[in-house]
C-alpha cells in the first residue's frame, strides 16, 4: 500500500464554507446596486466623490495595514459606506482625506480589523462633518444631466472659492427648518436630495435582506431601529401631527436606511450576542428620533450609531447568554 | 414532558454519510498481528497477566481492570504474546501494549464458558458480568459501560436513553448496528433496563437514518416500554447532554452528570455489545467500525478485531487513493489524526476516516470580527470569540470563570468561524494547560 505524507492537523477536520473575506466582498457586492442608483440621481460627481473616499480607506489600509489585509475587503467597505455618506458636490479630496482618516484613525490606531470601537467610516465621516461643515452640509439638487459635476469636484485643497452649483434642501432640512415633508414615493426611490446613500430606501433594503438571509448581518439590529423609531416617532406624531413627522417619513428619510443596515450592523462594532443587538439597536433608534426631533442638526443617525458603538462592550458584559445547565430551576420546570 | 422538542443551537455540517450508508457490515479476517494497548478506556489502564512467549486463546483476559473504573482487555485472537511494550495510542502519544501473533492456521473458537441468564442476574450481578466482559462505551468515549450502569444513591433514574444520534459526518456504525441488528439492539436495552431500574427507555435517531428508525420500529417488542424518537439532523446531537435536552428537555445541571438529571444514556452499539456478551458469552474483543472518506478505495462498515492495526484494516478497504493526505480515528468533527499506521483500532474507535489534500489544505486565520456565528453554534451557551482571546493571552483562570470547564470541545465554533480561528484548538490546549497547573499546585 501506498504511504502518503500524513498532515496532522487539530480537530474539526471541516469547516463552513464561509470565511471573511467572503462576508466582506458580499457587503461590497450588495453595495453595488446602491452605488449605482447613486450615479444615476447624481451623475458622474456621485461615482467620483464614492470612488475617491474608496481610494483614500483602500490606500491607508494597504501603506498602514498588516500584510495583505487588503485582501479581506474590510478598507474597502469603509470607503463605500464614506462615499455613499457624502453629497455629490463634495470636493474630492476631501472624500478621500474622509476616507483615508476613517481608516487610520477609526481602525488601524486601534490595531486593525476586529480592534476597533467605532465604525470607521462613520469616525470618517464625522471628521469631515467637523473640518469641512459647509462642503458635507451642501446638497445638490437631483435630476441633472449626468455628466454635469455637482459641486466643485475638482477644487484644490484649502484654496476655497465659491461653489457655483444647484443646491437644494434634503426632506430633513425641510422638515426641521420648514415643517415641510417630502412623499414617500420620491424617499424610497431616491428622487431627492441628500447625501449619495441616502438616496434609494428600496435598493439598500434589497441589498440588506440578500446580507440578512446569508447571515452576513444580523438582522434583529435593523429590525430593532425601524421598531423604535417607528413606535417613538408614532407616538410623538399622534400627540401633534403638526409638529412631529410621521413614522414613515421618519423611517425612509436621510441616513437612517443606510445607517440600520450597512453601518450599525457592522460585526466588529456592534455587540456580539442577539439579546445585544436588540438593545444596540432600540438604543440607535431612540437617539436617532433624539437628535432628529430636538437636536440642533436635521440628522442624528451617525452620532446615535457612535455613541452606541461606545456601549458595546457593556452591553456584551450585561448580555452574556445563560450556559447550559445552570439556572436550573427554569429547566426543570419545563420537563 | 416534551418528546423530541430538539436542541439549541448547533451546526450542520454536510453529513457525508452516503459512502457507507447501504454498505452491509462484514467480517474481516484475522490480520497476522494484533496489538493490544492496556489504555483503551477512561479510567486507569488495566494490569497485565501475560508474560513474552505465553500462547492465548481469543477470549482469554489479558489484562485485569485496575480498580472500579477500569475494564480488563481480552485477547481479540488465538496466538502467542510476542511482545509487551511501548507503541504507538491513537491519542497521539505511546502506550503500554501487548502484541499478539496471530495462529495462522487457528480455527479462533475460543474456550467453552458458560454463559449465564441474565434474566436470573441481580442488578449487581449484571454490573459486575458487564465489567468482566471488558465492555465500553462505544460511541467513541470509551466510558466503563459498568459505571454507569450503577448510579450513585443521590440519583434516581427515571429514563435509559439510548444513543443512536450517531451525529458525526461520515460515521455509519451505529446507524448499520440499527438497521442489521435491531433485536440485538433490544436485548441490551432489557439487560440495561433490570440493571438500572427503569421502566423506560427512548431510543433517539436523527432522521437522516430512515432504514435504521424502521428496523426498530418493526422489531419493537411490545412488553416493554420502549420507544423510537427520530431527531433532526444535527451537530453534536449524539453530545449526552444535548440528546438528554433534545429528548426530554432537560437540562444536565452544568459539572454534573447526565445521571442527575435521571437519565442514564448509552450509544447503541454497546447496548448490542452488552447484549452479545450475555448471548455468546464472549467479552468485548471486536467491534463495527466506518472505514470511510474520499482517501479509501473501497468504503466499508467491517466488523474488526480489537488491536487490528490500521494499516490492516485500510489494506483490506482497498487501501488510500493517491489524493489520500490524513487519516482520522473517528469523525471529521472531533476525530484524532494518526501519524503512524501500526496505531491499533481500539475499542473506543468508532471508524477511519481518510480526508484528502483539498480537505485538510491549511487555510489561513484572519482576526476575530465580532459575528456571533460561534454563539450561535455553541451547543451549551459559551462566547467562545471571548474564550479565544482569554486563550491566546493565556489567561487560563478567567477562562475558568467563563464556563470553559462546560466545553465539550465538540468544534461546531470553530466549524463556523468565518475568520478560520481554531477556537476549539485553543481550548482543548487551555484544558490542558490547566489540569497541568492544577497537578503542580497539588505536588507543591
Amino acid at each position: 500500500m501506498n504511504v502518503p505524507r500524513l498532515d496532522l492537523t487539530a480537530s474539526p477536520h471541516i469547516k463552513a464554507p464561509d470565511s471573511t473575506p467572503r462576508i466582506m466582498w458580499n457587503v461590497v457586492a450588495s453595495l453595488v446596486p446602491v452605488v449605482a442608483a447613486a450615479t444615476w440621481y447624481f451623475g458622474l460627481s456621485a461615482l467620483l466623490v464614492i470612488a475617491a473616499a474608496t481610494a483614500g480607506a483602500v490606500g491607508t489600509e494597504h501603506m498602514f495595514g498588516r500584510n495583505g489585509s487588503l485582501g479581506d475587503g474590510s478598507a474597502a467597505i469603509t470607503g463605500l459606506l464614506l462615499g455613499l455618506t457624502l453629497p455629490a458636490g463634495m470636493p474630492l479630496w476631501m472624500a478621500f482625506v474622509g476616507g483615508a482618516f476613517g481608516i487610520g484613525f477609526g481602525k488601524l490606531i486601534f490595531g486593525g480589523l476586529g480592534q476597533n470601537v467605532f465604525n470607521p467610516a462613520l469616525v470618517g465621516r464625522a471628521f469631515l462633518q467637523a473640518a469641512f461643515p459647509t462642503a458635507i452640509t451642501t446638497w445638490p439638487a437631483a435630476g441633472q444631466s449626468w455628466a454635469t459635476l455637482r459641486g466643485a469636484n475638482f477644487a484644490l485643497p484649502f484654496m476655497g472659492g465659491a461653489v457655483d452649483a444647484v443646491t437644494e434642501a434634503t426632506p430633513l432640512n425641510l422638515m426641521k427648518f420648514e415643517h415641510a415633508t417630502t412623499g414617500i414615493s420620491h424617499l424610497l426611490l431616491g428622487s431627492t436630495a441628500g447625501s449619495l446613500g441616502e438616496t434609494s430606501a428600496l435598493l439598500i433594503l434589497t441589498g440588506g435582506l440578500y446580507l440578512a438571509a446569508r447571515r452576513y448581518l444580523n438582522w434583529r439590529i435593523p429590525a430593532a431601529i425601524f421598531v423604535t423609531v417607528t413606535v417613538f416617532s408614532g407616538i410623538l406624531w399622534r400627540i401633534d401631527a403638526t409638529r412631529f413627522p410621521d413614522p414613515l417619513f421618519m423611517l425612509f428619510s436621510g441616513g437612517l436606511m443606510l445607517g440600520a443596515i450597512y453601518m450599525a450592523t457592522d460585526m466588529v462594532t456592534s455587540p456580539i450576542t442577539n439579546a445585544g443587538a436588540w438593545i444596540f439597536g432600540g438604543g440607535i433608534g431612540f437617539l436617532v428620533v433624539l437628535i432628529r426631533v430636538w437636536g440642533g442638526l436635521p440628522e442624528g443617525v451617525m452620532y446615535a450609531i457612535l455613541l452606541m458603538n461606545a456601549l458595546v462592550p457593556f452591553i456584551n458584559r450585561a448580555t452574556r447568554p445563560r450556559v447550559f445547565g445552570t439556572r436550573l430551576e427554569t429547566a426543570r420546570g419545563r420537563s | 414532558m416534551n418528546g423530541g422538542i430538539g436542541f439549541r443551537h448547533g451546526v450542520h455540517p454536510p453529513d457525508s454519510k452516503e459512502l457507507t450508508a447501504n454498505a452491509p457490515i462484514r467480517r474481516m479476517p484475522f490480520p497476522d498481528e494484533i496489538v493490544l494497548p492496556l489504555r483503551q478506556h477512561a479510567g486507569r489502564p488495566a494490569t497485565l497477566l501475560v508474560g513474552k512467549g505465553d500462547r492465548v486463546e481469543r477470549g482469554d483476559k489479558i489484562a485485569e481492570s485496575d480498580g472500579w473504573v477500569s475494564v480488563p482487555i481480552h485477547a481479540s485472537a488465538a496466538g502467542r504474546v510476542v511482545d509487551i511494550g511501548w507503541w504507538p495510542h491513537p491519542d497521539g502519544t505511546m502506550a503500554e501494549a501487548v502484541r499478539i501473533r496471530v495462529e495462522r492456521y487457528s480455527p479462533q473458537i475460543p474456550r467453552p464458558r458458560l454463559v449465564p441468564e441474565w434474566q436470573g442476574l441481580t442488578p449487581k450481578q449484571i454490573v459486575s458480568a458487564v465489567q468482566n466482559a471488558g465492555v465500553v462505551g462505544l460511541g467513541g468515549a470509551a466510558f466503563p459501560a459498568h459505571v454507569k450502569l450503577s448510579p450513585p444513591d443521590d440519583a434516581t433514574i427515571e429514563l435509559l436513553l439510548v444513543n443512536g444520534a450517531e451525529c458525526e459526518p461520515y460515521l455509519t456504525t451505529d446507524h448499520r448496528t440499527m438497521a442489521e441488528y435491531p433485536g440485538r439492539v433490544y436485548a441490551g436495552i432489557r439487560i440495561m433496563m433490570r440493571a438500572l431500574g427503569v421502566e423506560r427507555a427512548v431510543i433517539g435517531v436523527e432522521r437522516n437514518k430512515p432504514d435504521a428508525i424502521a428496523a426498530l420500529e418493526r422489531v419493537r417488542p411490545p412488553d416493554i416500554d420502549v420507544t423510537v424518537q427520530p431527531l433532526t439532523v444535527k451537530y453534536p446531537q449524539g453530545a449526552e447532554k444535548m440528546l438528554i435536552k433534545a429528548v426530554t428537555g432537560r437540562e444536565v445541571p452544568s459539572g454534573k452528570l447526565p445521571m442527575h438529571a435521571g437519565v442514564v444514556v448509552q450509544n447503541v452499539a454497546s447496548l448490542a455489545a452488552i447484549a452479545e456478551v450475555f448471548e455468546t458469552g464472549l467479552p468485548l474483543i471486536e467491534r463495527i467500525v466506518t472505514i470511510t472518506g474520499p482517501g479509501v478505495r473501497k468504503p466499508s462498515n467491517l466488523i474488526v478485531p480489537v488491536g487490528t492495526k490500521l494499516r490492516d484494516a485500510v489494506a483490506f478497504c482497498g487501501g488510500l487513493t493517491d489524493d489520500a493526505a490524513e487519516i482520522l480515528f473517528g469523525g471529521p468533527m472531533m476525530g484524532a489524526p494518526q501519524s503512524d499506521l501500526d496505531t491499533p483500532l481500539i475499542k473506543g474507535t468508532t471508524g477511519i476516516v481518510v480526508l484528502n489534500r483539498a480537505q485538510s489544505k491549511p487555510i489561513r486565520a484572519y482576526p476575530c470580527i465580532q459575528c456571533g456565528h460561534c454563539l450561535d453554534a455553541c451547543p451549551v451557551f459559551l462566547n467562545p470569540s471571548q474564550l479565544g482571546q482569554l486563550a491566546q493571552a493565556g489567561r487560563y483562570e478567567d477562562m475558568v470563570a467563563a464556563n470553559l470547564p462546560d466545553c465539550m470541545l465538540c468544534g461546531s465554533c470553530s466549524y463556523v468561524c468565518p475568520s478560520n480561528i481554531p477556537l476549539s484548538q485553543m481550548f482543548s490546549l487551555s484544558k490542558v494547560m490547566l489540569r497541568k497547573h492544577a497537578q503542580t499546585v497539588q505536588a507543591a
